[in-house]
C-alpha cells in the first residue's frame, strides 16, 4: 500500500463519514435531552428524497437542502408529539418513522416523477459542487502536508465542511452554554430541571428539532452531494450505523467524530480492496463489510468500557401529581 | 378458526371465479424494483410490448421483502393467472415449493433453475455478452486498467465479471481488471452512494472504463464515471442514453424477449430449461446514436468477429457457474 492509496482511502473516508457524522450528532443531541431516536434512518431518507425532488424541480440545490431539512424536521415533530407530548414509547415512534419514510418517499416519488420511486438524475446547479479550499493547488507538491490538504481536505462538497464544523459547535453548545447545560440536565434528571422552573417539554422539543435539522443535512448530502438523485432506500442502514457510532462515542461529540471516521475508514477500505492479504491469511471482502457491525457488537458488549446512556433517556417526563 | 375457514373459502372462491375468466399472464419483479432502469425494467418492457401487440392484459407485482415471495406466487396462482413469470434467482427455492401445488399453472423463472414439470427455467449466457463488452472495454481503455462493479455477491454476478475479464484480456492481454462487489445482502442492488465510492476507488487505481452489473447501484456507478470523465458500461437494459457520449456500451440481456415469448406462449408454455445465449439472441451489446462516436470501426469489427465465433461455437467463453471458479479473475 503506497502513500497515494492511503491518501485516496482517507479522502473517501471523509466523504463516507459525513452522513454518519450528521446523523450521529443528531442522535446525540436528541438522546442527551432524554429522547431516544431510532428514526434517524427514516429522517435521512425523507430528507434525501425531498432535497433531490426540490433540487430537481427548482434547479437550485440550496432550495433542495431547505426542503430536505423541513421534511426531516416535520418527521422530528411527529416524533416529538408522539413521545414528548403524548408520552408514547420513543422506540416505537422511531420505528414508525422509519417505515413511514421508507414507504412515503417511494409513493410520492412515483406520483411526482413516474420513474418508479426515484427522482430524475440531477445535473448542474441541482447538485452540490466540489469545493476547492484556498491554496489547495499551491501546496499540492509539499510533501506529506500537501496531499493531506489538497486531496483529503479539499475538493469535497460544502456540506462536508459544515459537518466538520458541527462537531466543535455541538461540543460548545452542549458543554459551554446555558442551553446545553439544561439540555443535558433534562436527559439526566428532568424533575430537577422542572423544579428550577424550566420547561422540560420545551427543551426536549428544541433538541428533537435540532436533531431534525442535522438529519436533514445528512439526507441532503446523500442525495445531492454524494450521488445525483434519490433512489429508494438509499440510506442503506446508515442511520443505524450512526446510532452505533453515537453509542460507541458514549454520547460525546468529539468521540463521535472519531467513531464515524473509523466506520468511514472501514467502508473505504472494503470498497478499495476486495480481499486483504495479511501475509499469513486472506481476509475476504465479506469480513470487511461486516466489520463495522462486528465492531459495534464487540464495543456494546462492554469491551471498551461501559456505554451509559443519559439516565432519563427513553422515559417520557411526567410531572408529579 | 372460523376466520381461517372463511379465508380459505374466500380464496377458493376467488380461484374458481378467476379460473372461469380468461387466464391472464402475470409478472413478478424482484427486490430491485420494477423501474431499476435495468433487469426488472427490461422484464416490464417485454410485458408492455406484449400487451401493446396483442391487446391482452397482465398483472404484475413488485416484491418489497423476502417474505412476500411465496405469498405473491400463491395469490397469483390462486387468482388463475397463467403463466406466471418470475424474475431473479431468489425465486428458485420458493418456486420449487409452490409449483407442485398448482400443477395446472405454468411458471417461468428467469435467472433461476427449478426442476418441476410445470416450470420453465430461462437462463441467459451473461458471460458471452459480458465477454463482448469486455473486449470493447479493453480496446477503449487507454490506461490498460478497467473496472467491474458487481451488485450482490452471487455466482450469477460473478459470471458477468468473469466473462468481462476474459473479453478484456482477449482485447488487451496486459490489461489489469479491478473487480469489486457492492455487498452481500439484497440492499447491494440499491446503494448508488456505495456504487459511486467503489467507482471512485477504482478510478484512483487507474481504471478508465467501468462495467456495472449492479441493478440500481449501477446508476451511481455510471454517474460517478460520467462526473470523472471516464467511460462506463451499462447492463441488462440499454443504458447508453443515461449519459450520452460517456457510456461506452451496454450489455443487453434480452429479458424483455424472454417475458414476451413466455406471455405469447400463454398456458402452453413449455417446461424445462431454455438457454438464451448469444446465438439465440438472449444477450448482445448496444450500439445506438448515444455511443456510436465512441465505437470505432476497428472495435466494431473485432467484436462482431468474436460474436460470430461464439455463435458458431468456435470460441467458448468460460462460465463461472460451470465450476465456480474463474481462471482470469479472482473475486
Amino acid at each position: 500500500m503506497d502513500l497515494i492509496a492511503v491518501v485516496q482511502i482517507l479522502d473517501s473516508t471523509l466523504r463516507l463519514a459525513t452522513p454518519l457524522l450528521f446523523a450521529a450528532l443528531a442522535g446525540l443531541i436528541s438522546e442527551r435531552a432524554g429522547v431516544f431516536d431510532i428514526g434517524l434512518e427514516g429522517k435521512m431518507l425523507a430528507a434525501a428524497f425531498f432535497s433531490a425532488a426540490f433540487a430537481f424541480t427548482t434547479g437550485n440545490v440550496w432550495l433542495g437542502l431547505c426542503a430536505g431539512i423541513i421534511a426531516s424536521m416535520f418527521l422530528s415533530l411527529i416524533h416529538g408529539v408522539a413521545s414528548i407530548t403524548f408520552r408514547g414509547n420513543q422506540l416505537i415512534s422511531g420505528v414508525a418513522i422509519n417505515f413511514l419514510a421508507a414507504g412515503l418517499t417511494v409513493v410520492i416519488a412515483q406520483n411526482w416523477f413516474r420513474q418508479g420511486g426515484r427522482t430524475p438524475t440531477l445535473t448542474g446547479d441541482a447538485r452540490f459542487p466540489r469545493l476547492d479550499l484556498p491554496g489547495a493547488e499551491a501546496v499540492r507538491d509539499v510533501p506529506v502536508l500537501g496531499p493531506f490538504y489538497s486531496v483529503i481536505l479539499s475538493g469535497h462538497s460544502i456540506l462536508v465542511y459544515v459537518g466538520l464544523l458541527c462537531v466543535p459547535l455541538t461540543w460548545y453548545v452542549l458543554f459551554r452554554t446555558r442551553f446545553g447545560l439544561r439540555l443535558r440536565a433534562v436527559g439526566e434528571n428532568p424533575a430537577a430541571v422542572d423544579t428550577a422552573g424550566i420547561s422540560v417539554v420545551g427543551l426536549r422539543y428544541g433538541a428533537v428539532m435540532i436533531c431534525g435539522v442535522l438529519c436533514g443535512l445528512a439526507g441532503a448530502y446523500l442525495a445531492t452531494g454524494l450521488s445525483a438523485g434519490f433512489v429508494k432506500d438509499m440510506t442503506a442502514g446508515r442511520g443505524f450505523i450512526a446510532l452505533a457510532a453515537m453509542i460507541f462515542a458514549k454520547w460525546r461529540p468529539w468521540h463521535a467524530l472519531g467513531a464515524v471516521l473509523l466506520f468511514g475508514l472501514l467502508e473505504a477500505i472494503a470498497n478499495r480492496y476486495q480481499n486483504i492479504d495479511l501475509g499469513f491469511m486472506v481476509l475476504p471482502a465479506q469480513f470487511m463489510q461486516a466489520l463495522p457491525y462486528i465492531l459495534t457488537v464487540v464495543i456494546l458488549a462492554g469491551f471498551v468500557g461501559r456505554a451509559i446512556p443519559p439516565r432519563a433517556g427513553g422515559e417520557p417526563y411526567v410531572k408529579e401529581r | 378458526m372460523t376466520l381461517h375457514a372463511r379465508l380459505l373459502g374466500a380464496a377458493a372462491f376467488t380461484a374458481l371465479s378467476a379460473g372461469v375468466a380468461a387466464a391472464d399472464p402475470a409478472l413478478v419483479y424482484d427486490l430491485g424494483g420494477k423501474f431499476d432502469k435495468s433487469f426488472n425494467e427490461a422484464a416490464f418492457m417485454g410485458a408492455e410490448r406484449w400487451a401493446a401487440e396483442t391487446g391482452g392484459s397482465y398483472r404484475d407485482i413488485e416484491m418489497q421483502s423476502e417474505a412476500q415471495r411465496e405469498q405473491a406466487l400463491r395469490r397469483l396462482a390462486e387468482a388463475g393467472q397463467n403463466p406466471i413469470v418470475t424474475t431473479g434467482f431468489a425465486f428458485s427455492s420458493v418456486l420449487n415449493e409452490v409449483a407442485p401445488d398448482y400443477p395446472d399453472t405454468k411458471f417461468a423463472i428467469i435467472d433461476g433453475f427449478v426442476e418441476q414439470p410445470n416450470v420453465l427455467s430461462i437462463l441467459f449466457s451473461e458471460h458471452e455478452g459480458s465477454y463482448l463488452v469486455g473486449m470493447l472495454a479493453g480496446m477503449a481503455s487507454e490506461s490498460g486498467t478497467v473496472g467491474f462493479v458487481g451488485g450482490m455477491d452471487i455466482p450469477l454476478i460473478r459470471r458477468f465479471g468473469c466473462g468481462y475479464a476474459q473479453g478484456v484480456l482477449a482485447a488487451n492481454p496486459d490489461a489489469t481488471i479491478v473487480a469489486n462487489m457492492t455487498g452481500t445482502t439484497p440492499s447491494a442492488w440499491n446503494d448508488p452512494v456505495r456504487g459511486g465510492e467503489i467507482t471512485q476507488a477504482q478510478i484512483s487505481q487507474g481504471a478508465d472504463v467501468v462495467y456495472a452489473a449492479a441493478g440500481g447501484t449501477g446508476v451511481g456507478v455510471l454517474q460517478t464515471a460520467a462526473d470523472a470523465g471516464i467511460l462506463s458500461i451499462g447492463v441488462d437494459s440499454n443504458q447508453n442514453y443515461l449519459h450520452p457520449g460517456q457510456v461506452l456500451t451496454s450489455m443487453l440481456k434480452r429479458v424483455d424477449n424472454a417475458v414476451f415469448d413466455a406471455f405469447e406462449a400463454g398456458a402452453d408454455l413449455d417446461s424445462g430449461v431454455l438457454i438464451m445465449d448469444l446465438a439465440a439472441g438472449g444477450v448482445d451489446w448496444a450500439l445506438d446514436e448515444h455511443n456510436e462516436a465512441l465505437i470505432t470501426d476497428e472495435m466494431r469489427e473485432a467484436v462482431e468477429a468474436a460474436a460470430d465465433a461464439i455463435r458458431s461455437g468456435e470460441l467458448v467463453v468460460h462460465s463461472y457457474t460451470d465450476d465456480d471458479s474463474c481462471p482470469v479473475l479472482s473475486f
